[in-house]
């Protein structure tokens, strides 16, 4: 039965939430086009929740094997250092005209980002699954270090960007929509395509449901831990060069704050279990676009930004409150006649 | 470590204590260290002023024992700390209450918010890391709806606290460090020498365990996470004193310093295992390398995170490799 799929509860709260905005804010849904590109509450929704649903298809897997990545913020920073550093800009004058040029090419520059964001990915699956250390406390390390060594970097500096082709990456259009849901669309395609028609999907899940089980029954399941936290520091180095150009800077103290805990709370509020084992990579995207637009809508219909937090919050206890099979099992004995039904 | 020890060398590293004694035992080498490259920086006064500067957080590593020593983690801690600056800044200089109730009236508020959390994870049977986490948020939240700008405290009491300097011979120590020194003891004791502290270890073991030997989980569970709760309504009334003022931003990621200190101590994340007075030596070796690069001078505040990072690191491993020892004989 549909109602009963766990991506029904995220689909229905995101339902909730735009159904809100359809009669709180006027001309939410309404899109238009300007110079070619779409505009419009909806594409802006999309537009910047695109890295936190980077972060968190990357994080779905790591909490699909029993893990859990709190270093992604800092992994966004790093890489977005890197590339603003190695692209800069400085102004040449070329037959009278200004003209912004790029330190490195910035194919090189794209390509070491995404390097330093493996490179953490690399670290962190190494004392996981090499080490054999806790999750969180394995990330935690490169949660502390990871801004200290962004910062280091840059030297405590707010490095900006002069570059016009690097903007492409964070605000640029095609074919009238933002070129970050493309990227986002294709990170979800390939994700999705390899757990559902390779093996590796099934691998994760069983690495998840019991570690012990599936090393016994063959699997190789340090090499599948240190994969996942790859993929999840690759994604997060992507959402981080798209943050870095977006903002057309990189700031190594607050690019990509507290993005972690956003990111497990999507995973969270798309049906993921923490306790690893099954996993919703769909819902992880649902879980992402809630908490953009539970952002915007608190915006939107005028409540101070203060009440933002406060309303997560209590959303987040709601959804899991509700999602718990305790819950179901007390609403089943508050209402009998009810059985069967969705608890809600 | 890795030559395989034999006779009382070996009792010692099989000994529970083992990774609490690497840890006293670097803190001693960070100070001598310290002491040989910087002229001044062994005085008493230097490691007094480690204990005034970190009261907040050793109090708030102390419950975070607790939790963690059950299995659990809270990351609300530090936004509960913000939140408690908030709370008496503003009925202190708004309302006018009498300090002492509002430092009450604090305490019970951080207890009644963690005792909320406790019973969340217990009986809707829901991740102890989602629920803090949402707590947080509403913590840090409820300081934006309190005012979005830093309160000074002027409340003379609270000035008071702030400035007095108790003397111990010829150096000094502030009530604020003393008021941890005295919640960190009696969090000894109650872990070690009472039913409801050996409950607490029982948990972390083995919760089914526990609720098969007919101790009360559901209660100890609760207990545990109110009494972090406490502890870091605690630490926020200490953080009041010494900052004088309430402010939405205070102590953010103190949380995590509270985890890395209790882990640097010698606490298993597992749970099940470890001291409580593992949290001072873990918040002492965090003040020690924070003085260190302060008292260097010419190092950048990032190298306090890349270092903490480091030495964080050095200890899981040396941890890991203790375990699987452990669990190899």
């Amino acid at each position: 039965m549909f109602v009963q799929h766990p991506i029904f509860r995220s689909l229905a709260a995101l339902a909730i939430l735009l159904l809100i905005d359809l009669i709180m804010v006027p001309g939410f849904f309404h899109l238009e086009i300007k110079d070619g590109h779409l505009y419009g509450s909806l594409i802006d929704i999309a537009n910047r929740a695109a890295p936190l649903i980077l972060a968190a298809i990357g994080m779905t897997l790591v909490i699909a094997t029993r893990g859990i990545d709190i270093s992604v913020g800092a992994t966004v920073a790093i890489s977005g250092t890197v590339a603003a550093m190695l692209v800069g800009g400085t102004m040449v004058t070329n037959n009278g005209t200004p003209e912004y040029v790029a330190n490195t090419p910035m194919w090189l520059a794209l390509a070491a980002a995404m390097g330093a964001g493996l490179l953490c990915g690399a670290w962190n699956g190494a004392l996981v699954a090499g080490l054999g250390l806790q999750p969180i406390v394995a990330t935690l390390i490169l949660m502390v270090a990871g801004r200290g060594l962004a910062q280091l970097l840059t030297d405590g500096q707010i490095i900006t960007v002069y570059y016009q082709p690097f903007f492409f990456l964070g605000s640029g259009y095609l074919f009238g929509l933002p070129f970050s849901l493309y990227i986002v669309a294709a990170v979800f395609i390939v994700t999705a395509l390899l757990m559902r028609k390779t093996a590796l999907g099934l691998f994760i899940q069983s690495v998840g449901i019991n570690p012990v089980a599936a090393r016994l029954a063959g699997l190789k399941t340090a090499v599948l831990i240190f994969f996942v936290y790859v993929f999840c520091s690759a994604c997060a180095g992507v959402a981080g060069l798209m943050i870095t150009s977006n903002i057309k800077s990189a700031d190594a103290n607050n690019a990509g704050l507290l993005l972690e805990l956003d990111a497990i709370l999507a995973v969270t509020l798309g049906g993921t279990s923490l306790a690893g084992g099954k996993f919703n990579l769909a819902g992880s995207v649902i879980g992402a676009l809630i908490i953009q637009t539970l952002t915007y809508t608190i915006y939107s219909i005028g409540l101070p930004p203060e009440v933002n937090m406060v309303v997560k919050s209590v959303v987040v206890f709601v959804i899991c409150v509700s999602q718990s099979a305790e819950f179901k099992t007390m609403w089943r004995r508050a209402f009998p006649a009810a059985r069967g039904g969705k608890a809600q | 470590m890795s030559i395989p020890a034999a006779g009382p060398a070996r009792s010692i590293i099989s000994s529970p204590y083992f990774t609490s004694l690497i840890t006293v035992f670097l803190l001693l080498v960070l100070l001598v260290a310290g002491g040989a490259a910087y002229p001044g920086f062994l005085s008493v006064q230097v490691l007094f002023n480690l204990l005034i500067d970190n009261a907040f957080l050793l109090v708030i590593a102390v419950g975070m024992s607790f939790v963690i020593l059950s299995g659990g983690i809270d990351l609300s801690v530090g936004s509960v700390l913000a939140l408690t600056t908030m709370i008496c800044a503003y009925m202190l200089q708004t309302w006018h209450l009498p300090p002492l109730l509002v430092i009450g009236i604090a305490l019970a508020l951080g207890t009644v918010f963690g005792a909320a959390q406790g019973a969340l994870i217990h009986y809707f049977k829901l991740q102890p890391f989602i629920v803090t986490l949402a707590g947080m948020f509403l913590a840090r939240g409820l300081c934006y709806l309190i005012s979005i700008n830093s309160i000074t405290i002027d409340d003379p009491f609270f000035v008071a606290m702030s400035q007095t300097q108790l003397p111990i011979g010829d150096c000094f120590i502030s009530p604020g460090a003393l008021i941890a020194l005295v919640t960190l003891a009696a969090a000894i004791y109650v872990a070690h020498c009472t039913p409801f502290g050996r409950a607490i270890y029982a948990v972390g073991g083995n919760e089914q365990s526990a609720l098969m030997m007919g101790l009360r989980v559901a209660r100890t569970k609760v207990l545990i996470y109110a009494f972090s709760g406490f502890c870091a309504a605690l630490a926020g009334v200490l953080f009041s004193f010494y900052m004088l003022s309430g402010y939405g931003l205070h102590a953010q990621g103190t949380e995590l310093d509270a985890i890395a200190a209790v882990v640097i101590g010698g606490t298993l994340l597992s749970g099940g295992y470890g001291y409580v007075a593992g949290a001072l030596t873990g918040v002492l070796v965090l003040g020690a390398i924070q003085t260190l690069i302060a008292f260097d001078g010419t190092l950048s505040s990032w190298w306090t995170k890349i270092v903490i990072g480091g030495l964080l690191f050095i200890f899981c491993v040396v941890q890991r490799v203790m375990t699987m020892r452990a669990n190899k004989k």
